[in-house]
């Protein structure tokens, strides 16, 4: 128990250092569960949220449900980490939004002495009609880069569903990133996906991120934002696929590329229906020359610039 | 198009016998001298220094000359009009002289406050107190409109009447210490919140409305540019050049634009205003006529006018087939 303590301890200080608000869990209203390595050393849960942890030989299970009809009114904060330098975590969420129901999860992943260290999370969702789901994960890495990220999640939205994801890893080094993601959409439901990511050293990052409009008048935004300076390398693939009548889709991504660095988009665009439609954008490069100037032109040096062109790129909506 | 204008035109070949003159020394400038000014009356603002000499400058982009010898000079806390039909120049004249890297002069000098800054990158001259409102201005995400605005603040060196407005301590957003895109306003407290709110307004912007809105494509045209223009007025630049301030504003923000021009002009800034409305030049003290990259007719405001709207305007339309034509 006293280790727990301990741990619970050092992860809400790192946890603060992340920008997190540790206040959220002292508050009774505010649902919070805190993973350390594959242990969970804190919970709390709010009434039409259920959550059933179970430590497992090679990490640990979760089952998150929201109840039918049920919105949680504020955001559940979860917090996974490791601390020491070396160790892995691994989590499989399975969960179910329920019919009308409505929750945000705020997912904040420390790892901040990380020399080899590997976060592993395998997610399935369902997301009932009509209801809603978020999930914004915010990582904080140290300076090492000895961390390798998998996060991959299959993610079903039935009927009038909504799903909001965000993923941020601007701070620290991103070490090895490699996210999977692909979401199944009915008839008038909405998707939108985004992911920022600011890679230096020898940051290696992998976005796969596709989206299947399958129900009529469904509608879906995957929205990339990377910047990749030093020797990182990042590749993004964005899949779109509209085969509901009068579905909707747009791609967007955005890849700054500085000094050795080298970046990759392959956006991917099916329609399947002659009603439905999916548009793209994509720029890889280095920064606006117009964005620059315009900012030389009111006294900042080149470097200056580039640094708050891309801060406000990655700066979250 | 523009080649034929000029070759027309016998007033543009005996401008350009004077101005197209090699080495022209800053006296040469002498026949603007005791022009009378139509711009709007009294010319006392004006003092006697020249704060820009631009000399024979030319530049050519893919093998093309767009700057054709320009030459004419901008006096401290004057307008000075630079109007021309589209294509003329105007903009890669501006360019040239804030230093765009993909507009520096293969000949000519240009010169601020007695120094050459023909070589100077962009954002020195602008610590210099250069500035440039593009004509369409970029778009910025992440970057709230306050911290836009307050982005030069504190980087020009506006030594006449600079009693106040801002620090030019102002932390500089992007710099080491400053922490990202949001840190002007953060770092800078209420002072520098009161002075984006102060440059918001006189654009008539009101600024509750953007406080958490960003410089992105969320922003209409007419909104975006405004917001430049507050950024330039923030700088207090001590020469704004302002490419074509007045298009894509609606007609009651354009006299905000105007009263800004001559907020600038009041604390002792100079304003060159490119233009290709009429209308807009007349503010301006002085004015130089563009076609085909030539600066080649130089006078008071309501002679550019003038000779514009008699000589000029017919020849441009000359290239044109009117819709009787087509029909």
């Amino acid at each position: 128990m006293k280790a727990h303590a301990t741990d619970y301890r050092q992860m809400l200080e790192a946890y603060s250092r992340a920008r997190g608000d540790p206040a959220a869990f002292e508050d009774s209203r505010v649902a919070h569960l805190v993973v350390h390595q594959n242990r969970v050393i804190g919970a709390h849960l709010v009434p039409g949220l259920e959550v059933e942890p179970e430590e497992t030989a090679n990490g640990i299970d979760l089952r998150i449900r929201v109840l039918p009809g049920v919105k949680i009114e504020h955001p559940v904060h979860l917090c996974f980490g490791v601390l020491p330098a070396e160790g892995e975590q691994v989590i499989n969420i399975s969960g179910e939004v329920a019919e009308n129901a409505g929750v945000n999860l705020l997912a904040h992943c420390i790892f901040p002495n990380a020399v080899k260290v590997e976060h592993r999370m395998k997610a399935r969702i369902a997301i009932g009609r009509n209801a809603f789901y978020g999930y914004d994960e915010v990582h904080y890495h140290g300076e090492t880069g000895g961390v390798r990220v998998i996060p991959h999640a299959r993610i079903t939205l039935d009927e009038g569903a909504r799903l909001r994801t965000s993923f941020q890893l601007t701070d620290g080094r991103v070490g090895e990133l490699d996210i999977d993601y692909e979401v199944e959409a009915a008839g008038g439901s909405v998707v939108e996906m985004l992911a920022r990511v600011y890679g230096y050293g020898s940051d290696s990052i992998r976005i796969r991120e596709k989206c299947l409009l399958k129900g009529e008048d469904a509608r879906g935004v995957i929205k990339s934002r990377v910047a990749v300076t030093g020797e990182a390398h990042s590749e993004v693939f964005s899949e779109m696929e509209a085969s509901g009548r009068r579905s909707r889709g747009h791609v967007d991504c955005i890849e700054i590329v500085q000094d050795r660095a080298s970046a990759r988009a392959v956006p991917v665009v099916n329609v399947l229906d002659h009603t439905a439609k999916v548009t793209h954008e994509a720029a890889i490069g280095s920064v606006d020359s117009k964005q620059l100037e315009t900012l030389m032109a009111r006294g900042l040096s080149q470097e200056q610039a580039v640094d708050v062109i891309i801060r406000g790129m990655l700066t979250p909506e | 198009m523009g080649e034929s204008h000029i070759n027309d035109c016998q007033d543009a070949k005996t401008e350009i016998t004077i101005y197209g003159k090699k080495n022209l020394t800053p006296s040469g400038y002498g026949s603007n001298n005791g022009l009378t000014v139509t711009g709007h009356g009294s010319t006392d603002h004006i003092r006697s220094g020249k704060m820009l000499i631009v000399d024979g400058i030319n530049l050519k982009k893919g093998g093309k000359q767009i700057i054709n010898d320009v030459s004419f000079h901008v006096d401290d806390g004057e307008i000075f009009g630079i109007l021309g039909a589209n294509g003329a120049g105007k903009s890669s004249l501006a360019f040239t002289i804030m230093g765009s890297p993909d507009y520096q002069p293969d000949r000519g000098v240009i010169s601020f406050d007695g120094v050459d800054i023909t070589r100077m990158p962009m954002d020195e001259r602008a610590r210099l107190g250069i500035t440039l409102a593009w004509q369409e201005p970029a778009r910025f995400e992440g970057i709230p409109v306050p911290d836009f605005v307050l982005l030069g603040s504190g980087t020009s060196r506006n030594d006449a009447n600079d009693t106040g407005g801002h620090s030019a301590t102002t932390p500089v957003v992007g710099a080491p210490d400053a922490g990202g895109p949001n840190a002007a306003v953060r770092d800078a407290g209420g002072h520098d919140a009161g002075l984006a709110d102060k440059c918001l307004e006189q654009l008539r912007l009101t600024p509750s409305e953007y406080s958490h809105r960003m410089v992105d494509r969320t922003l209409s045209g007419g909104e975006r540019k405004k917001v430049e223009l507050a950024s330039v007025l923030a700088m207090r630049p001590r020469l704004a050049i302002l490419d074509e301030p007045d298009s894509g504003i609606d007609m009651i923000s354009q006299d905000a634009v105007i009263s800004m021009i001559y907020e600038i002009r009041d604390y002792g800034g100079s304003v060159i205003l490119i233009t290709h409305e009429e209308e807009v030049v007349k503010i301006a003290d002085r004015a130089a006529l563009m076609c085909s990259g030539l600066a080649f007719k130089t006078g008071g405001t309501q002679e550019i006018v003038d000779y514009y709207r008699g000589r000029c305007a017919p020849c441009i339309s000359k290239s044109y087939p009117s819709l009787e034509d087509k029909k």
